[in-house]
């Protein structure tokens, strides 16, 4: 059960680098801490006591397997934060170079 | 096994805490390295060898990725005085903080123990899967069978991602 909440803190200490950082990079890393927090307590719902990693043996068909499904699903949501992150990455070198700071108190004229 | 994960998920903590309040933006993506590498070691020790493969490779990118970033950009942190704005924003994550640690006490009664889940949904997927798709490896066969369009749509959003850098980065913005 401990491990649950752990996870969970390391979802708050992202949550709360969003919040409070100023600088437009440590936004995006803090954004990934939270992505990484999921994608651990999703695959930790699927793990099973004694589980075995889902691939099939053959000759031993019979045998404890931890829930693929879960694994699936953040196979998906992996691929999908590296794209996220490489647009936010590519956006945040478009300011810097337009405004000369990562500074979001300085980034002003962000509409138009 | 649950006392080596809580370990290795303190780790991760600091690292992020680390990378949070680190003075040097080089630093605090490496620190952020160190969260992206520990959930690695997680993988692997909950029996999820695909999702350790995919997430090495993904990290490893995105670090070369933020890392190309700041060596072209600003290294230094610009840490104005810690005026009152400052106050009123860490006070007020704070209070959002504290408020999802209750939801979440609540909400964490409702879940299984570590370890000792049921496999609701996954019964069909396990029994007879190597039967329909042909694959010994269960997650391949779920992710390319039984939810291929769900990996058609992650394609799809990896050439939208593709699409988007290139059109952002090319693009000459207004003097």
């Amino acid at each position: 059960m401990i491990v649950y909440w752990l996870c969970f803190i390391l979802f708050l200490t992202g949550l709360y680098g969003v919040i409070t950082r100023r600088n437009l990079i440590k936004i995006a890393i803090s954004l990934s801490i939270m992505e990484f927090s999921c994608f651990l307590f999703l695959a930790l719902l699927g793990y099973t006591k004694g589980g075995e990693a889902p691939i099939v043996d053959p000759a031993d068909p019979v045998r404890t397997y931890v829930d693929p499904l879960p694994q699936a699903m953040v196979l998906t949501a992996i691929v999908i934060g590296l794209a996220t992150t490489a647009m936010l990455m590519a956006v945040i070198i478009r300011i810097y170079r337009k405004y000369g700071t990562f500074d979001i108190r300085e980034i002003k004229n962000l509409r138009g | 096994m649950e006392l080596t994960i809580s370990v290795i998920v303190g780790f991760m903590i600091l690292g992020a805490i680390y990378a949070i309040h680190a003075r040097d933006i080089l630093s605090a993506v490496i620190a952020g390295g160190i969260v992206g590498y520990s959930l690695v070691i997680c993988f692997l020790l909950i029996k999820a060898p695909d999702l350790a493969i995919v997430q090495i490779v993904v990290e490893t990118i995105t670090l070369i990725i933020m890392i190309a970033v700041v060596l072209d950009s600003s290294r230094t942190e610009a840490y104005g005085r810690f005026d009152g704005q400052a106050y009123a924003t860490a006070g007020a994550a704070l209070v959002i903080l504290l408020i999802l640690f209750w939801l979440f006490r609540h909400a964490s009664a409702s879940l299984d123990h570590f370890g000792e889940g049921t496999l609701r949904m996954s019964d069909a997927y396990i029994n007879g899967a190597v039967e329909k798709t042909g694959s010994v490896n269960l997650v391949t066969g779920v992710i390319f069978d039984f939810r291929g369009y769900d990996t058609l749509g992650e394609a799809t959003v990896l050439v939208t991602a593709v699409l988007g850098v290139l059109t952002i980065l090319r693009i000459r913005g207004r003097k």
